[in-house]
C-alpha cells in the first residue's frame, strides 16, 4: 500500500505544481501508462462463465457510503444488463459501514460482497486484515492508472469528488457568498452553516484530515464557535441547503450539490480558495463474499466504461477511466485548486481525528 | 378463595407434580434472556481492553465532560418530559374517562395513533414542521407576520424542541395509564360520597382524583424511564444542535474502534436509576392492589361540563395535533413533494418518492419481511410467556411463582440500548453466536416486551375475580373447564391487546435494534434511522406512513380474528 501511495505521490509531483505549501494534485490530467508499476495479478474479462455462475448465485450485497439515489441507480444498471442478479445495497456512511463490516467479520458473519467507500484509509486496513479478494477487471488494466488500483488488484478507486463549500442561492447574494474557509468564520455566518460528522462520514474525515493539514485545528475551533448545524453524511449538508434548512454549507459533497442544482434547486457550489479537500472513493470484493462471482461480476462491471460514464453523467462525480468523456459544461478537476488526498495519513490519524473532533465540536 | 384449592381432599398421588419443571424452566428462559446479557454488560463495564479488572471506566465516565454533560442533559430531559407529559395527560386522561366530553372514542383513538407512531418517525415529522429555517410552521409564521428570513418561531433542534418532541410521544403512556384507572373506580364510591352530601367537585376532589393518584405517579414514572432511555429522537435532533444524551453517547461509543467497555459502564448508570425509581415507585404505593371487575361494579358516572364540553374537546384536540394533526401532515407533504419542506403544489407535486421506496430501494423489502415476522413472532411469543407467567403467579399455582414474577418484571429496569448493549456482548461470540440473524432481534424484543405484558395481564387475572372461578369450581367444574369456560372468555380481550401491544412495540423500536442489527437483518426502523444519517426525508415519510399502515393493518386484523371477539388496542 506504502509502495503504491508512494508511486502515486511521484506521479503527482511530475505533474502538479506546488505551491505556498499546498500540493495541487491534476485528476485530468495526462497519466502515466499501467505498466509503470509491477502487477501480480491477471486482468480478468467478464466472461459468459462468470455471468452464469453469477446467476446461480442470483444476488449480491452492495454495502456503499455513496448517496443512496446514486447507489440504487447504479444498481438497477447492473440488475437491468445482468437479469435475474439482484443487488441489495447497503448505504450509510463510510466510517458507519466499516465499523459495521469489522463487527460483523468478528463475529464471523460474512455478509459482505462488494464494499465502495468513501475512505480510502480503510482499504489499508482490510487489506492489512487479508479481508480482500484480489480480482482485477480487464478495463481497469488497460484504462486505470496504475496509481489508482492495487498492484495485487485488491481494490480499484471507483470515483473521484470532492468536499466543497456551497450556498442557497435564495438566502445567500452570489456576491456575499463565502469564498473560502476564512470566509466561513466570518460572524455573519454564525447559525446559518451546515456540516457533516468525521466520525460517521469517510468524507467528512477526509476533508477534515486535509483541513487539519492545511489549516490547523484552530481554523476548526474558530469554526465550532459559529453554532454550525451539525448532521451526519456527506450527503445530507447539500440536501440540508438545498431545504433553505441553513444558507451555506461548511464541508460535503459536491456532487450531490451539482445533481441539486441541475435539478432546478436554489444551491450552488463553492471550490474554496486555500484548495478543496480531494476524496477518492475504492471498491473491493471481498474473500468471504456469500456470493463471490456475482460479487466479481458486479465489480468488473462497475469499472466499465458503460458503468464510469454514469458515474460521471448521473451521479456527477469524476472517473479515472481514460475513455470516460466528461460531461458538457462541467467544471473540470484541473481547473480547481485542489488538496491532496492521503489515505495512509488518514488510516494513521483517524482516531485522534474522531475524539479531537468530538471534544472541539461536543458531538 | 379458600374454597377452591386444589390440594384440599384431592389426593394426587400417580400425578407427577409439574410445578417444578415448569418454574424450572420458566426461570431458565428468563435469566438467559436477563441475567446473561447484565452480567456481560457487568463484567464489561469492569474491565479495560486487555481483561484486567479496574474501576477506569467508570472514573472515566463521572471525570470527562464529554460523558458528565450528557448525563445532566439526559436527567434535565428525563425530568422536563415527565413533567409536561402529566401536565397534559392528566387533564386529558380525566376528561375523557370521567367527563361527558364529546368524542370520547375518536380522542382514545387519536391517543392511540399516537401511541403507534414511533418516537424517531415523529421527531423526523417535527424536523419537517419546525426547523428553524426550512420548518413549515415557520415559514408560515414568516408568511404571516413577514418577519425577515432567519427569524423563526420554532427551533426543534434544541434541548427545549428534544422535550417537546419527547413528550408529544410519550405523553400516551401516562394518558393510558390514567384512563384506565379512572374507567375503573367504580360508581358506587363516588355514588356512596354523593349521598353522604358531597358535591361533584368535592367528591372528584376527595374520592376520584386520590384513587388516581397512584396511577398518575406511576404514569410520570413511565414518562421519567421512556425519556430517559429514547434513543432515536435524541440522535435525530440532539446531534444537529450540537449535544448528546447518554444513550446517543453511548450508540457512539460504538463507532470505529468500539469501546465496549465505556459503552457498558455508561450503561451503568441508566440501569442503577432505572432500579432506584421502581423501587422507590413500589416504596410509595406499597402493596395497593384494586380488584375492579368482580361480579357486581357499578359504571362510573360522568360529571356533566355544560357548556364547557366545548372548551375541554378544543383543548384536547389542540394537545392532540402536536403528536398526531401536524406530524402526519408533514409526512403527507413530503411524500408527495418535490422538496420535502415545501407544500405541495401542482408545479412540485410529485410520485417519485414513492416509486423511489417501492422500486429502487433494494433495503424495503427485506425490511419490511424482517420488521413483520419480528413484530408477529415476537408478540405471539411474548403474549404466550407472559400469560403463562401471570396465570402462575396471579393463581399461585406453583412454588417459587414470586421468583417467576419478579424475573419477568425485571426487564422494565433494562433500557432498550442498554439490552442491546448487553445482547450484543453476550451473543456476538462463541459459544453461543445469535449476532447476526433475528434471533437476537427477537430476544431482545421478547426481553423489552415481557414486563409490561406480564403486568397488563397479571391485572387481567386480577380483576377476574375469583368468585367467578370459585363459582365455577364449586358446581363441579374442573381447573381446566373452568380456564376455558370462564376465564379465558373474560380474559380474550386483555390477551389480543397485549398481543397488540407487543406488535405495536416492535414496530417502534429502534435504540435495542440499532445494536443488534446487520445488514441481512434491518428492520424498518433502522432503515428509516440510516436514511436521515443521509437526509432522504421523502423516502422516510413514505416508509414511515408504510410503517403505519402495517401497524393498523394488524391491529385491526387481529381483533377481526372469528371468535376472539372486538377489542380495542389499549394498555393498562
Amino acid at each position: 500500500m506504502t509502495k503504491i501511495r508512494f508511486s502515486r505521490r511521484n506521479v503527482l509531483k511530475a505533474s502538479t505544481a506546488i505551491a505556498a505549501g499546498a500540493v495541487v494534485a491534476r485528476i485530468g490530467a495526462p497519466v502515466r501508462p499501467a505498466q509503470a508499476q509491477a502487477r501480480t495479478v491477471v486482468a480478468e474479462p467478464i466472461t459468459p462463465a462468470l455471468i452464469e455462475a453469477a446467476k446461480k448465485e442470483g444476488k449480491l450485497a452492495f454495502y456503499t457510503a455513496m448517496d443512496l439515489p446514486v447507489a440504487e441507480k447504479f444498481a438497477k444498471a447492473f440488475e437491468a444488463k445482468f437479469p435475474g442478479i439482484g443487488v441489495r445495497v447497503e448505504r450509510s456512511g463510510a466510517e458507519r459501514v466499516f465499523q459495521r463490516i469489522g463487527q460483523e467479520m468478528d463475529s464471523r458473519i460474512y455478509a459482505v460482497d462488494v464494499v465502495n467507500s468513501a475512505d480510502g484509509a480503510h482499504f489499508i486496513v482490510w487489506k492489512r486484515n487479508n479481508w480482500l479478494a484480489p480480482y482485477l477487471p480487464e478495463e481497469v488494466a488497460r484504462h486505470y492508472p496504475a496509481h489508482y488500483y492495487d498492484p495485487d488488484g485488491l481494490w480499484v478507486t471507483t470515483r473521484v469528488w470532492l468536499s466543497s463549500l456551497g450556498y442557497n442561492t435564495n438566502l445567500v447574494k452570489a456576491e456575499e457568498a463565502p469564498r473560502s474557509f476564512a470566509d466561513l468564520l466570518d460572524p455573519k455566518w454564525m447559525g446559518k452553516m451546515v456540516k457533516g460528522h468525521p466520525a460517521y462520514s469517510g468524507t467528512i474525515m477526509n476533508a477534515t484530515f486535509q483541513i487539519v493539514r492545511e489549516l490547523g485545528w484552530p481554523y476548526l475551533e474558530k469554526l465550532a464557535k459559529q453554532r454550525v448545524m451539525q448532521v451526519q453524511s456527506s450527503t445530507d449538508p447539500p440536501k440540508k441547503l438545498a431545504l433553505g434548512e441553513r444558507a451555506v454549507m461548511a464541508d460535503g459533497n459536491d456532487y450531490n450539490l451539482i445533481q441539486l442544482k441541475e435539478a432546478g434547486q436554489p444551491v450552488e457550489v463553492v471550490y474554496p480558495a486555500e484548495g478543496t479537500p480531494l476524496v477518492t472513493g475504492p471498491s473491493a470484493v471481498f474473500k468471504s463474499a456469500p456470493n463471490p462471482n456475482a460479487a466479481r461480476l458486479f465489480q468488473n462491471w462497475l469499472h466499465t466504461l458503460e458503468a464510469q460514464q454514469l458515474l460521471v453523467d448521473f451521479a456527477r462525480q469524476h472517473s479515472v477511466h481514460a475513455l470516460v468523456k466528461e460531461k458538457p459544461g462541467a467544471r473540470k478537476l484541473d481547473e480547481i485548486k485542489l488538496w491532496k488526498d492521503d489515505p495512509v495519513g488518514v488510516e494513521k490519524a483517524s482516531e485522534e481525528i474522531k475524539t479531537r473532533y468530538a471534544q472541539i465540536f461536543r458531538v | 378463595m379458600t374454597i377452591a384449592l386444589p390440594a384440599l381432599g384431592v389426593p394426587r398421588k400417580h400425578k407427577i407434580d409439574l410445578s417444578w419443571p415448569i418454574l424450572i424452566l420458566f426461570a431458565a428462559v428468563l435469566c438467559v434472556l436477563i441475567i446473561l446479557p447484565m452480567s456481560w454488560l457487568f463484567y464489561y463495564s469492569l474491565v479495560d481492553r486487555s481483561g484486567a479488572f479496574t474501576l477506569g471506566n467508570f472514573e472515566t465516565l463521572f471525570t470527562d465532560p464529554v460523558f458528565v454533560q450528557p448525563l445532566i442533559t439526559t436527567l434535565i430531559l428525563a425530568t422536563s418530559s415527565s413533567i409536561i407529559c402529566c401536565a397534559f395527560a392528566a387533564p386529558m386522561g380525566w376528561l375523557v374517562a370521567r367527563t361527558d366530553i364529546p368524542l370520547r372514542r375518536t380522542v382514545r383513538a387519536l391517543v392511540t395513533a399516537s401511541f403507534v407512531t414511533p418516537p424517531f418517525l415523529g421527531a423526523i415529522a417535527w424536523e419537517l414542521l419546525a426547523a428553524p429555517n426550512s420548518g413549515l410552521l415557520n415559514k408560515i409564521y414568516r408568511a404571516v407576520t413577514g418577519a425577515p428570513q432567519d427569524e423563526y418561531l420554532f427551533n426543534i433542534y434544541s434541548l427545549p424542541g428534544l422535550i417537546f418532541v419527547i413528550s408529544c410521544y410519550t405523553f400516551p403512556y401516562v394518558f393510558v395509564l390514567l384512563a384506565n384507572a379512572l374507567d375503573r373506580i367504580p360508581g358506587d364510591l363516588e355514588d356512596a360520597s354523593s349521598i353522604l352530601g358531597g358535591r361533584t367537585w368535592t367528591t372528584a376532589r376527595r374520592v376520584t382524583i386520590p384513587l388516581a393518584l397512584p396511577a398518575l405517579l406511576a404514569g410520570a414514572l413511565v414518562a421519567f424511564l421512556q425519556a430517559m432511555t429514547l434513543f432515536g429522537s435524541p440522535a435525530i435532533l440532539a446531534i444537529p444542535a450540537g449535544f448528546h444524551t447518554m444513550t446517543t453517547k453511548i450508540w457512539s461509543l460504538f463507532n470505529y474502534p468500539p469501546k465496549p467497555e465505556l459503552a457498558a459502564a455508561a450503561s451503568v448508570p441508566l440501569l442503577v436509576l432505572t432500579v432506584v425509581l421502581l423501587r422507590a415507585e413500589n416504596l410509595i404505593l406499597g402493596r395497593r392492589g384494586y380488584s375492579v371487575v368482580g361480579g357486581k361494579q357499578g359504571d362510573p358516572r360522568l360529571i356533566r361540563l355544560g357548556a364547557l364540553k366545548w372548551a375541554a374537546l378544543a383543548f384536547v384536540f389542540v394537545i392532540l395535533t402536536c403528536p398526531v394533526f401536524f406530524p402526519y401532515g408533514a409526512l403527507l407533504n413530503a411524500t408527495f413533494s418535490r422538496v420535502a419542506t415545501s407544500f405541495v403544489t401542482f408545479d412540485n407535486f410529485t410520485l417519485h418518492n414513492i416509486h423511489f421506496v417501492f422500486f429502487e430501494l433494494s433495503a424495503t423489502k427485506l425490511a419490511v419481511k424482517n420488521t413483520f415476522l419480528l413484530g408477529v413472532a415476537s408478540a405471539t411469543i411474548g403474549t404466550l410467556m407472559a400469560l403463562v407467567i401471570a396465570y402462575l403467579t396471579t393463581r399461585r399455582a406453583i412454588r417459587g411463582y414470586r421468583a417467576l414474577g419478579f424475573l419477568a418484571t425485571a426487564p422494565v429496569a433494562i433500557p432498550g440500548i442498554v439490552l442491546g448493549v448487553g445482547l450484543f456482548l453476550s451473543y456476538a461470540r462463541p459459544p453461543l453466536v445469535l449476532y447476526g440473524t433475528l434471533w437476537i432481534l427477537l430476544l431482545a424484543f421478547v426481553t423489552i416486551a415481557l414486563p409490561a405484558a406480564y403486568q397488563q395481564l397479571q391485572s387481567a387475572f386480577r380483576s377476574v375475580h375469583t368468585d367467578l372461578e370459585d363459582a365455577s369450581r364449586i358446581l363441579g367444574s374442573t381447573r381446566l373447564r373452568t380456564l376455558r369456560d370462564i376465564t379465558a372468555p373474560l380474559l380474550r380481550t386483555s390477551v389480543i391487546a397485549t398481543w397488540c401491544f407487543i406488535f405495536v412495540g416492535v414496530i417502534r423500536e429502534l435504540s435495542a435494534a440499532i445494536m443488534l442489527f446487520t445488514s441481512e437483518t434491518k428492520v424498518i426502523s433502522v432503515l428509516i434511522f440510516d436514511l436521515n444519517e443521509s437526509g432522504d426525508l421523502g423516502a422516510i415519510s413514505v416508509l414511515g406512513l408504510i410503517m403505519l399502515a402495517i401497524t393498523f393493518a394488524v391491529v385491526i386484523a387481529v381483533n377481526r380474528i372469528p371468535g376472539f371477539g372486538d377489542a380495542r388496542l389499549r394498555n393498562a
